[in-house]
């Protein structure tokens, strides 16, 4: 079972990059949360994006997700220049995300969430929800039996019809997950998914992330748990106070004197003796 | 253009009284995020106990210098208690319930004043006593009254001092940190329902003076009044921009004027299709206009944090 | 869950409901019986402000939109109405023409106030929508002059009785050999209208606009965010709402025969506002017995406070009119500090309101104990 119900859209011919990054720039009165951020994330690979607490990863995900406008550069996605886009056209476009504080529909069902994720991909409107023609049906079936398979493949165990706001809180993550999937995105932002997780559960959702990449779809990951990031991303970039201190795979990134300094610290060092 | 400088002068009179009532709905939408809809109640209960304590001390023999500002006194303090009570009674228990639950019980406690001024005062206009000698002055073609001239300075001399309250005084800084953040402000120590409630009975005060005021300026006063005055003073709150102490200042005296120069020079603007009448109207544009193009108002807003 | 009544109880609901639809094909004749032809005409009025309460249902119950001038809608369309079937400017148009086209106005004026407005904060909105409503009603009191276009004050008089099928709904009809009065046809022309509001507002809750409309409402980022256009989505609950705001608008005038700025104002929206919160706001059921309630209450009041206070003081000790709006108000204070979810709420809403964290809170806490 993918994590995509139609097959993934290629990006512009001839590239491979997904999600290319130049330049941005965010100001919140006079604090500058990210300055001169550059990146470029590949198709198909899980980047993960670190740094200590406030140094604008979350900020980062918002304006690609479009709740938040740069104030200075500009973002392209799978070849189109995405901007100044509203949120809703850029999960069209293929961005879909979760959030660092669980945002769920919390008085909705675990199955009605993720239905909700499928109102992007689906087109029933007034009419046909008045009349339940033939077609409004078939879609509200395929809806749910959509819904029902991401609740599977995300590793829901509760019942579908428990209140979202119910959920254990390992389930609440991973519901938010299931629902972003449902919006059959190219690119999946997932903002410190294993956040209060123990170490069973993040081994579980390692194996998660790792499914959804091979199923087609490229993970950008916010984490504090450094070794999750680690073992899990193909590449890594590290912020601190807005700006990017380094890029590259896990090994480099972790040897790197300016990372280690400003947020691995001692852990690093023991880990790189180890 | 004749009357422009009247239309003005005008305007200030009745943006000083807007602004009275304007502090009242900003003061608490700043540290509640809530609409009191009863605060022009309050204005007009204000009005109204004014002058019925007045009349009964004249009543009673007491000479007129006495008896109007001990009506007013009066007025004031039974319009804190109005307010306090409304506060622990409506809305203290809804704070954490969603928002339109106090919304709701802010509509019900509108209805159940207007209806108990009704049965006590009657739907009759009451006359309402100028309050001060009604002498003239002559201004460069216009005309202003000591009346006039007594509400604007009164409303000034009220400001000023409200303004000094909060930023000068103890208190005030109690004030603008529940404004900022309740949940910080309890952790420092501030009695945070202390606060409120005191926010509230300041408001009322505000209320009632400015309900005297409209009594005097428009000479009658009914059950009825405190409605759409309370609607424009949230205008002008908003204009200024909510939970800014000096924006519902500036809002209130700009409304005055706009709706003051408005009606003055609509019939001309419109060739006589819209006239005076429609002066209510030019208030929910106003509204409208700048929610739509300037949400934050003027001068910006300050609300409090909520997660 | 009304509907799935009868396949979780099979026969013997079956027939409960067989009884409920006699009862109420059955109510006008009762009525007129034991209380009098002027109940029928409450009970005619009742079903308007039912579907009244219903069309602003879509608007705060599903979508969490606060409208406190939602009777501008309602008067849209019952001027609409009342212009184009009275002597005002002596046109007649046919029934079907005008409803449609009273529907469709407040439609248009949904949008024209939405448009701007609806990406505001649920206060700003409501004192918005109030502030428009106050303005339609300003207009409608004042169109009189220069030129007369909605007579001002006193309102159109004379309106066109509501016609189907070639027999008018204003005089009395036979049936099977019995007479049914003009107010029992409204009923069931009412009765009928109000099943097709409560079938569409239904339907409408268990679609994929009324999931999107729930999903605004519980968190509008998150909404956005998974995809949903919310301001047009938002509109689209205007706009319905709006529409059956003009419908029942409509019939209004056409019922009453009469229609003047008085009808319209922030009381009347207030009024519905409450039918909807306080039965319960988002269950079907709870806002019509809202609606059944806030029309009924008053007018039983109303007849019976007088002599009430006469029995017990030997005279009229207060105005029933002050009396009956005083206890209103008190009443919206009450049910909101004790029953916040209204007096019959959606299950959904009464979980809601109840500060209820579930297992989440727990498990939270051991999962950090055993991780740290």
């Amino acid at each position: 079972m993918t994590p995509r119900a139609e097959p993934a859209r290629q990006p512009a011919a001839g590239t491979e990059t997904i999600l290319e990054l130049q330049g941005i720039g965010k100001n919140f009165g006079g604090l500058a949360a990210l300055a001169e951020v550059s990146l470029r994330i590949h198709r198909g690979e899980i980047y993960g994006l670190i740094g200590p607490n406030g140094a604008g990863k979350t900020t980062l995900f918002n304006i690609i997700s479009g709740l938040y406008q740069p104030d200075t550069g500009k973002f392209t996605f799978a070849g189109a220049a995405c901007t100044h886009r509203k949120p809703h056209q850029l999960a069209e476009a293929g961005i879909a995300r979760t959030f660092q504080n669980i945002r769920l529909f919390a008085n909705m069902t675990a199955l009605e969430n993720v239905m909700v994720g499928r109102h992007l991909r689906t087109h029933t409107g007034i009419w046909g929800a008045l009349t339940r023609s033939p077609a409004a049906r078939a879609e509200e079936r395929a809806i749910i039996n959509r819904a029902r398979e991401l609740l599977n493949y995300a590793g829901i165990t509760r019942p579908h019809q428990t209140l979202a706001k119910h959920l254990p809180y390992g389930e609440q993550r991973r519901l938010e997950i299931a629902r972003a999937l449902a919006t059959d995105p190219l690119l999946l932002a997932l903002d410190e998914p294993a956040a209060g997780m123990n170490a069973t559960e993040t081994a579980a959702l390692q194996t998660l992330i790792q499914t959804i990449r091979a199923d087609g779809v490229t993970v950008l990951l916010i984490e504090h748990d450094v070794k999750l990031v680690m073992d899990l991303c193909d590449r890594l970039a590290v912020l601190d106070y807005g700006r990017k201190i380094a890029e590259g795979e896990p090994a480099t990134v972790r040897a790197d004197p300016a990372v280690i300094a400003a947020y691995l610290g001692g852990a690093a060092v023991s880990e790189v003796a180890a | 253009m004749d009357i422009f400088l009247q239309q003005i002068i005008n305007g200030l009179v009745q943006g000083s009284i807007y602004a009275l009532v304007a502090l009242g709905y900003t003061m608490v939408y700043g540290i509640l995020g809530l609409i009191n809809f009863a605060h022009g109640e309050v204005v007009m209960i204000g009005a109204m106990s004014a002058l019925a304590v007045s009349k009964g001390l004249l009543s009673l023999g007491l000479p007129v210098v006495l008896a109007m500002p001990l009506g007013l006194l009066a007025a004031v303090a039974i319009c804190m208690a109005l307010g306090y009570t409304i506060e622990r009674v409506a809305y203290r228990p809804l704070r954490h319930a969603p928002r339109l639950a106090p919304l709701i019980t802010a509509i019900g406690v509108s209805i159940v004043l207007q209806n108990l001024a009704m049965m006590f005062w009657g739907r009759e206009y009451h006359a309402f006593p100028p309050l001060i000698t009604s002498d003239s002055h002559q201004l460069g073609g216009a005309v202003i009254s000591d009346l006039q001239i007594l509400i604007v300075l009164t409303a000034l001399l009220i400001m000023a001092g409200l303004l000094l309250l909060v930023h000068r005084t103890n208190l005030g800084r109690a004030m603008r940190a529940v404004a900022e953040n309740p949940a910080v402000a309890t952790l420092m120590g501030v009695n945070i329902n202390g606060v409120i409630s005191l926010t509230f009975m300041l408001g009322s005060a505000l209320a009632a003076v400015a309900g005297v005021m409209v009594g005097a300026n428009y000479g009658i006063v009914h059950y009825y009044m405190g409605f759409i005055l309370g609607l424009k003073a949230f205008t002008a709150a908003v204009l200024g921009g909510i939970g800014n102490l000096r924006g519902a200042m500036l809002g209130g005296l700009l409304l005055g004027l706009i709706e003051s120069l408005g009606a003055g020079y609509i019939g001309d603007l419109t060739g006589g299709f819209l006239g005076s009448n429609y002066q209510d109207v030019f208030a929910f544009f106003v509204l409208i206009g700048v929610l739509i193009f300037r949400p934050s108002g003027l001068l910006g807003e300050r609300v409090a944090e909520r997660a | 869950m009304l509907r799935r009544l009868p396949d979780i109880l099979g026969r013997r609901s079956r027939l409960a409901l067989t009884v409920g639809a006699a009862l109420l094909l059955l109510l006008p004749f009762a009525v007129d019986l034991s209380l009098g032809r002027g109940w029928v005409r409450i009970t005619d009025f009742a079903l308007l402000y039912i579907m009244l309460a219903l069309g602003l249902n879509i608007v705060v119950g599903y979508a969490g939109l606060l409208d406190l001038g939602y009777i501008a809608f309602f008067a849209v369309g019952a001027y609409t109405y009342a212009l184009l079937g009275s002597p005002q400017f002596g046109l007649h148009w046919p029934v079907w023409v005008v409803l449609p086209l009273g529907a469709s106005l407040s439609c248009l004026f949904g949008v024209l106030l939405g448009a701007p407005t609806l990406r505001l904060r649920g206060d700003y909105l409501a004192i918005v929508t109030l502030g428009f409503g106050e303005i339609i009603r300003i207009f409608l009191n004042n169109l009189n002059g220069p030129v007369n276009i909605t007579n001002g004050p006193q309102g159109i008089s004379r309106i066109d009785p509501v016609t189907v099928g070639g027999f008018s709904l204003g005089s009395a009809h036979q049936f099977a050999g019995l007479e049914f009065p003009s107010v029992h046809l409204y009923y069931y022309l009412f009765l009928g209208c109000t099943f097709l509001v409560i079938l569409v507002s239904l339907r409408l809750e268990k679609s994929r606009i009324g999931r999107a409309w729930m999903a605004i409402r519980e968190d509008e980022v998150a909404a956005e965010a998974m995809g949903i256009n919310t301001r047009n989505i938002k509109l689209l609950a205007f706009a319905m709402g709006a529409t059956f705001g003009g419908l029942s608008g409509g019939l209004f005038a056409g019922f009453q025969g009469f229609v003047s700025p008085e009808s319209f104002g922030l009381m009347e929206s207030i009024m519905i506002l409450c039918m909807v919160v306080l039965g319960g706001m988002g269950n079907i059921g709870g806002v019509v017995l809202g609606g059944v309630l806030l029309v009924l209450l008053p007018e039983a009041f109303r007849h019976g406070a007088g002599p009430v206070q006469q029995m017990l003081f030997g005279k009229i000790l207060i105005d029933p009119e002050s009396l009956r709006m005083l206890l209103f108000g008190l009443a919206l204070i009450v049910v909101m500090l004790v029953r916040p979810a209204g007096l019959w709420p959606s299950g959904r809403r009464q979980r809601e309101l109840t500060a209820d964290d579930g297992v989440a809170q727990q498990e939270q806490e051991t999962v950090y104990d055993a991780s740290r």
